[in-house]
C-alpha cells in the first residue's frame, strides 16, 4: 500500500527540473528535500518507483555535482528489469555512479554476461557494450572476453562497431585478451572504430601495428571517410619514424591528399603528419608550407591562424626557411586580438633562435614588450621566453654579452616587469661566470641603482639587489665608487624589504673596503702629489677634512641624534659625484667625506629591529671606527703613509674580499671525501637515549635571542647563559667523547675539503677548456654570423649544468609493455612460416585457445593442480566481499552467492587458463628479440 | 583516449550535460569545469576556438547560448573535433527539431544516448547522422 502511494505522489524528473527552475534562488533546499525523498524512493520494490528515482539522481549528479556514489547498488537491482526503460536508465546511472575500482562492479558480471549474449536484443547489448566500455575493471574484462570476442563478429554492423571500441577498453584492462580477440578487431579494420582503437593503441607504442601497415595503406589510399582518413595518418606518423620504407611509400598519398581534399582538418592531419615524420620529402614540405601560408593568411578565421602557426613551429627548426617566409604573418600574431595565438607565435619565434638571430629578435621582443603592451601577462610571458632562451644550457646562444647584460637592465625599466627572481639569478649568475662582461656589468648595475624611482616599484627590488651585490663585488670596474655609495645609501632604499637592505649594506661594506685600499696603494705609490696640482681643490679638501674632523670629534654621541640626518644625504654629496676619473677621486678630503656619509647613514641602521641589518651595520660602523682611531686622519696624507699601523690594516682589509666568488657545482659535495674513520652510515639512534636529558636545557639556551634594543641592561645575563651553555656543552663533550670528531684534528681536516668553486680543480678546468675547444672547433654554421669579438669563457663547472632540460628517458609502463607484447605476439606468430621450438609452441597454443576456448591442455595439469588452490582462496575472498555488501538484502546476497559459485568454477577454469597463459606469455616475450628482426612481415608491400 | 569529456555548458556556466571518458571524482569534476568554462565564456568571437589546459586542449563551439565543450587529448586533430561538435548539434537538432538548452534538460537521458552512440571509450565510433538516431528513435516507438 505504502509503495502504491510512493508511486502516485512521486515527483518526477520534470517535476524536479521544473521546481528547479522556477525557484532558483532555493535550490540547495529543493535538491536536498528531493535527496531525502530519493533515498526512501529508491528501496521501493516497485521498479517504476525506484526508476525515477535514479533518473532524478542521475539528473542530480550530472548536472548539480550530487555525489551518487551510494547508490550504485540500486542501479545494480535494476539492472535484471526485463523492461527496456528501465534497463537503460539502471545502465545510466549505474556508468555515473560507479568508481572503476568498486567491488560492486563484480555483482553485475553475470547480468552483463546475459546482456551481451548474441540471443539479446541488440538495443540490450549495446547498452552493456556502453557501459563496459566506461567502466570495466580488469576482473570484469577478464571474465567478459569472450562475450566481446563472439560480437566482435556479429552480423549486426552497429553492435560489430560497439564491440570494438569496448574491445580497447578490454585490452588495455587485461592485456591477455588480446590473444583471443585481436585477430577479429583485425577483421574490423574498416569501419571507423576500430581505426579509433588501432590508433589508441598504437599511441603508447607503434612498434607492433606495423605489420598491419598494408592495411592502413589500403585505407589511406582508398578510404572516402574523412574521420577514418585523420586516424590512419596519425597512425602513420608514429609508424613511419620506425621503418623509414613506409615513409617513402605513404608521402606520394599524403601529397595527393594535401593537394586534393577540401576538407581542412584532413589537411591540417597531414600536414601534421608530413611535420612529425616525413620532414625528409622537400615536396611534402614545400606543400605544407604553401597550406600553412593559407591558414596564417585567413583573416576572418582565428583557428586558422593558430593552427598554422602550430604546424609552422612543428616544422620549425628543422626547416627554418618555412618561418622565414612566414616571417611577416608570424610577427603580425604577436598583436593578435587572441592571446593563444599571441603565445602560439611567441613559441614559434623562439624555437627559431639561433646565435646569428638572437641578438635582432631578442631585442625586437624586448622593446615589443615595452612599448604597446596592454596585458602585463603577455608582456611577462615575453619576458621569461626571452630569459629562458637565452640563459638556455649556461647562455649558449649568447655571443655578446655585453649586449645581453644592457638587454637584461633594459628588461628591468619594464613597468611590467615581473620576472624579477630570474633577472636577479641571471645577473649574479653572469657576474660569476664571465669575468669579461663585469665592467659593463657594474655599469648596468649603476645605472639600475642610482634612478631612485625604480625603488618604488616592488617588482623588481630582487633586480636591485642583484645590482647591488654586483656592485659591491665587482667595485674595482666601478667608474666611480662614490657615486655609487650615494647610490646605495639614498634615501628611499627604505622602501627595500629588509633581504634586499642587507645586501645595500654588504654592498657598501665591499665598495668601503675597495675605496680605502685603493686610496692607500695611490698614497703608497706616490700619486698623491697629483692632487696638489689643482690648488682649488686642495683647498676645498682642507676644509672638508676640516669639517669631518669635527664630525669624527662627535664620536658615539653621533649615534644617538643623527636618526633626522639620514634624509640630508641625498642633497649634499652632489659635488662628489662630479669627478670621474678614478685616481682623482680618492683624495684626502673625498675619502673622508665618504667615511662620513656612511656613518650618518648606518648609524640609524645599527638600531633597527631586524638582526640582518642590523648586524652589517654594525659591522660596517666597526670598520668605521676603526680607521677613526688613526690619529694621523686628522694630519695629512704624508702622515698618513708614514704611518706603519695604516698600511697594514689597508693590506689586511683588502685581503677580507680577495677571494674571488663563483658558481656553485650541484655535485661539489659529493667530491668532498669522507675523513679516515668518519662513519656516516652509523646507526645513531642509541645517541638519543644518551642526548635526551640534556636536549632540554641546551635548547632554551640556544633559543634565548635578544633584541638589541634591549642589549645593554641584560648584557650580564646573556652571558651568563651563554658561559652556562657552553660549560654544558663541554661536559657533554666529556662524557661522551667518542661521538665527537676529534678536537685537534678538526682544522687540518677542514684544508682538505676543496673549495666548492675552485678553478684550479681538474674537472672544473677541463670543463671550461672543452667547451673552449668545443667553440673553436665548430664551424660556423652558414646561418650564424660571425660574431663581432670573440665569445667571452663562461665557466660551466660540469656536464650537470648543459644536462639540465635534456629529456629524461621514456618509460613504458608495464601495463602497456604487456599489452604490445601480446600484439606482437598475435600479428607476428601466426605469419611466421619458420618459428624456432618455442615460437611453434606458443602459436600452437594460441591456435588451441582460439578455436576452444574453455579447453585446458592436459600438459598443464601440475599448474592446473597449483593455480586451483590458488582460485579457491581467491573465491573464499570475494564470497566474503559479497556478503559485507549485501547485509541490507540478504535474500538478494544468498542467492548472488550461490551464482558466483557458479561462477566461481567457470572462473576456476579461466584463471587457470590465464595462468597457463600468462606463463606462456612469458616465455613468448622472452622469444620475442630474436623474432622481431627475423620477421619482415611488411617486406612485400614495401618493395 | 582521444575524447577526454564532453560538455554542455550554458551562457551562465551552468552545466547542462557531462560526459566523461576517464573516471574522475566529483571533486576534481567540479575544480575542471569550474576552471575551463570560466577560461572558454570570457572568450570573444573573434578568438580561436581551442584553449590549452593542464595536459589536455580543449576545443569548444557556441551555439546560441550554448557552449559545447570537448576535452581532448593534445595529438588530436581540433577541427576534425570541431567538426565532431557540429555533427552533435546537428543530430540534436534533426531529433529534437530546433534543439535549446531546455530540450537537452529534459531529455537529459536521451542526449547521453545520443552521444554514446557517437562516442565510445573516447573513440568516434558513428558518424552517420541516420545511424545514430535509428536506436532512439525505435526505442521511442517502443515507449
Amino acid at each position: 500500500m505504502a509503495a502504491l502511494v510512493d508511486t502516485l505522489l512521486q515527483r518526477s524528473l520534470d517535476d524536479l527540473i521544473k521546481s528547479l527552475r522556477s525557484q532558483p534562488t532555493l535550490e540547495s533546499s529543493i535538491i536536498s528535500r528531493s535527496i531525502s525523498e530519493i533515498r526512501r524512493e529508491i528501496r521501493s520494490t516497485n521498479p517504476l518507483t525506484k526508476s525515477t528515482a535514479l533518473q532524478k539522481l542521475s539528473y542530480l549528479s550530472s548536472l548539480h555535482f550530487l555525489d551518487i556514489s551510494w547508490s550504485s547498488f540500486h542501479s545494480l537491482e535494476l539492472l535484471p528489469s526485463p523492461s527496456f526503460t528501465f534497463k537503460r536508465l539502471a545502465y545510466l546511472s549505474a556508468s555515473l555512479s560507479f568508481h572503476p575500482s568498486s567491488d560492486l562492479l563484480l555483482l553485475a558480471t553475470n547480468q552483463l554476461r546475459k546482456d551481451l549474449s548474441p540471443s539479446s536484443p541488440s538495443p540490450v547489448i549495446s547498452l552493456a557494450l556502453d557501459f563496459l566500455s566506461l567502466t570495466a575493471s580488469p576482473d570484469l574484462a577478464r571474465d567478459l572476453t569472450p562475450e566481446i570476442h563472439s560480437l566482435l563478429s556479429s552480423p549486426n554492423p552497429s553492435i560489430r562497431t560497439k564491440a570494438t571500441a569496448t574491445a580497447l577498453r578490454i585490452f588495455t584492462r587485461y592485456p591477455d585478451s588480446v590473444r583471443v580477440a585481436f585477430k577479429r578487431l583485425v577483421d574490423n579494420i574498416d569501419s571507423s572504430a576500430a581505426i579509433g582503437v588501432f590508433c589508441e593503441l598504437s599511441a603508447s607504442d607503434p612498434k607492433p601495428y606495423l605489420p598491419l601497415a598494408p592495411d592502413f595503406y589500403r585505407l589511406l589510399v582508398g578510404s572516402k571517410n574523412n574521420w577514418i582518413l585523420i586516424k590512419v595518418l596519425k597512425i602513420f606518423a608514429r609508424l613511419a619514424p620506425l621503418e623509414p620504407r613506409l615513409a617513402r611509400r605513404i608521402v606520394d598519398p599524403v601529397c595527393e591528399h594535401l593537394r586534393r581534399s577540401n576538407a581542412k582538418s584532413l589537411v591540417l592531419e597531414c600536414a601534421r603528419t608530413v611535420a612529425l615524420s616525413l620532414a625528409d620529402y622537400d615536396e611534402a614540405v614545400r606543400l605544407v608550407v604553401e597550406k600553412v601560408g593559407e591558414f596564417l593568411a585567413s583573416e576572418d578565421d582565428a583557428n586558422l591562424r593558430y593552427l598554422g602557426l602550430h604546424v609552422l613551429s612543428m616544422l620549425g627548426p628543422r626547416h627554418s626557411w618555412a618561418v622565414e617566409m612566414n616571417k611577416e604573418l608570424v610577427i603580425k600574431s604577436l598583436c593578435d586580438p587572441d592571446a593563444n595565438i599571441r603565445r602560439e607565435a611567441l613559441l614559434l619565434i623562439m624555437e627559431m633562435l639561433f646565435e646569428s638571430n638572437v641578438v635582432d629578435i631578442s631585442i625586437l621582443l624586448v622593446s615589443f614588450a615595452s612599448k604597446s603592451m596592454p596585458n602585463p601577462e603577455f608582456c611577462n610571458d615575453i619576458l621569461e621566453a626571452v630569459l629562458s632562451a637565452c640563459g638556455r644550457n649556461v647562455y649558449e646562444l649568447v655571443m655578446d654579452f655585453d649586449w645581453y647584460v644592457g638587454l637584461l637592465g633594459q628588461m628591468s625599466r619594464n613597468p611590467h616587469c615581473a620576472k624579477g627572481d630570474e633577472i636577479e639569478r641571471q645577473l649574479v649568475d653572469i657576474g660569476l661566470r664571465v669575468k669579461d662582461v663585469r665592467p659593463e656589468l657594474v655599469c648596468i648595475a649603476r645605472d639600475l641603482l642610482i634612478d631612485p624611482t625604480l625603488l618604488g616599484n616592488s617588482s623588481i627590488h630582487r633586480i636591485l639587489s642583484a645590482a647591488a651585490w654586483v656592485s659591491g663585488e665587482y667595485a674595482e670596474f666601478s667608474r666611480n665608487p662614490l657615486e655609487l655609495l650615494e647610490a646605495l645609501l639614498q634615501p628611499r632604499t627604505n622602501l627595500l624589504p629588509t633581504s634586499v637592505s642587507a645586501v645595500y649594506i654588504q654592498a657598501v661594506f665591499k665598495v668601503l673596503t675597495f675605496c680605502f685600499c685603493s686610496y692607500f696603494e695611490r698614497l703608497e705609490s706616490g700619486h698623491m702629489l697629483s692632487s696638489l696640482g689643482n690648488p682649488i681643490a686642495g683647498t676645498g679638501c682642507q676644509e672638508e677634512s676640516d669639517a669631518s674632523t669635527v664630525v669624527f670629534g662627535k664620536g658615539d654621541n653621533a649615534a644617538v641624534g643623527n636618526l633626522n640626518n639620514t634624509g640630508a644625504i641625498g642633497c649634499k654629496p652632489d659635488s662628489l659625484s662630479g669627478s670621474v676619473n678614478l685616481d682623482e677621486q680618492f683624495t684626502h678630503a673625498s675619502v673622508l667625506r665618504m667615511l662620513n656619509l656612511i656613518e650618518t647613514a648606518m648609524v640609524p641602521l645599527s638600531n633597527w629591529g631586524v638582526v640582518e641589518i642590523q648586524d652589517r651595520a654594525l659591522s660596517v660602523l666597526c670598520l668605521i671606527h676603526m680607521l677613526q682611531r688613526f690619529q694621523v686622519w686628522n694630519r695629512d696624507e704624508e702622515g698618513l703613509r708614514k704611518d706603519g699601523r695604516v698600511s697594514e690594516f689597508a693590506n689586511l682589509m683588502a685581503g677580507v674580499f680577495n677571494q674571488e666568488l663563483g658558481p656553485v657545482s650541484a655535485n661539489s659535495q659529493k667530491r668532498v671525501s669522507v675523513p679516515d674513520g668518519l662513519i656516516l652510515k652509523e646507526n645513531l639512534a642509541d645517541l638519543t637515549a644518551v642526548i635526551g636529558e640534556e636536549v632540554n636545557v641546551s635548547v632554551s639556551a640556544s633559543t634565548s635571542f635578544f633584541h638589541r634594543k634591549h642589549h645593554n641592561g641584560e648584557t650580564g645575563e646573556e652571558t651568563k647563559i651563554l658561559t652556562e651553555s657552553t660549560s654544558l656543552l663541554s661536559e657533554h663533550r666529556k662524557r661522551h667523547e667518542l661521538y665527537y670528531l676529534p678536537a685537534g684534528k678538526d682544522e687540518a681536516q677542514s684544508n682538505d675539503y676543496p673549495p666548492a668553486n675552485d678553478p684550479q680543480l681538474p674537472v672544473s678546468q677541463c670543463g671550461a677548456s672543452e667547451d673552449l675547444v668545443e667553440l673553436d672547433d665548430q664551424p660556423l654554421l652558414s646561418r650564424h654570423r660571425k660574431p663581432t669579438k670573440p665569445r667571452p669563457v663562461v665557466v660551466k663547472l660540469d656536464d650537470v649544468d648543459v644536462r639540465e632540460n635534456s629529456a629524461p628517458e621514456s618509460t613504458v609502463d608495464l601495463k602497456d609493455d604487456l599489452l604490445s607484447g601480446a600484439v606482437c605476439d598475435v600479428l607476428l606468430g601466426n605469419e611466421d612460416n619458420k618459428p624456432t621450438k618455442t615460437q611453434k609452441k606458443s602459436a600452437k597454443s594460441q591456435r588451441r585457445k582460439k578455436d576452444r576456448p574453455t579447453y585446458v591442455e592436459p600438459a598443464s595439469a601440475s599448474q592446473l593442480r597449483e593455480s586451483g588452490n590458488l582460485v579457491h582462496v581467491e573465491l573464499g575472498s570475494s564470497s566474503s566481499k559479497i556478503s559485507r555488501h549485501g547485509h541490507s538484502k540478504e535474500k538478494q546476497s544468498s542467492s548472488q552467492g550461490i551464482e558466483d559459485n557458479e561462477d566461481g568454477s567457470q572462473k576456476n577454469l579461466t584463471n587457470s587458463q590465464h595462468h597457463y597463459r600468462k606463463h606462456k606469455h612469458r616465455q613468448d616475450r622472452d622469444a620475442l628479440p630474436n623474432l622481431l628482426p627475423q620477421t619482415p612481415v611488411i617486406q612485400d608491400f614495401l618493395l | 583516449m582521444g575524447i577526454r569529456f564532453v560538455l554542455l555548458v550554458n551562457k551562465q556556466g551552468q552545466t547542462r550535460l557531462a560526459q566523461y571518458y576517464e573516471y574522475l571524482t566529483l571533486d576534481e569534476r567540479r575544480a575542471l569545469e569550474g576552471e575551463i568554462v570560466r577560461k572558454c565564456l570570457a572568450r570573444t568571437e573573434h578568438q580561436c576556438s581551442f584553449v590549452e589546459h593542464r595536459n589536455y586542449k580543449v576545443v569548444y563551439r557556441r551555439y546560441a547560448s550554448l557552449f559545447f565543450l570537448v576535452g581532448v587529448d593534445n595529438d588530436e586533430n581540433e577541427l576534425a573535433i570541431l567538426e565532431f561538435i557540429h555533427l552533435l548539434v546537428e543530430t540534436m537538432d534533426r531529433h529534437f527539431g530546433n534543439v535549446c538548452e531546455l530540450d537537452i534538460m529534459f531529455h537529459l537521458e536521451k542526449a547521453h544516448f545520443m552521444l554514446e552512440e557517437m562516442v565510445m571509450n573516447g573513440c568516434i565510433v558513428e558518424t552517420n547522422k541516420q545511424n545514430i538516431l535509428t536506436p532512439i528513435q525505435l526505442m521511442d516507438k517502443t515507449s
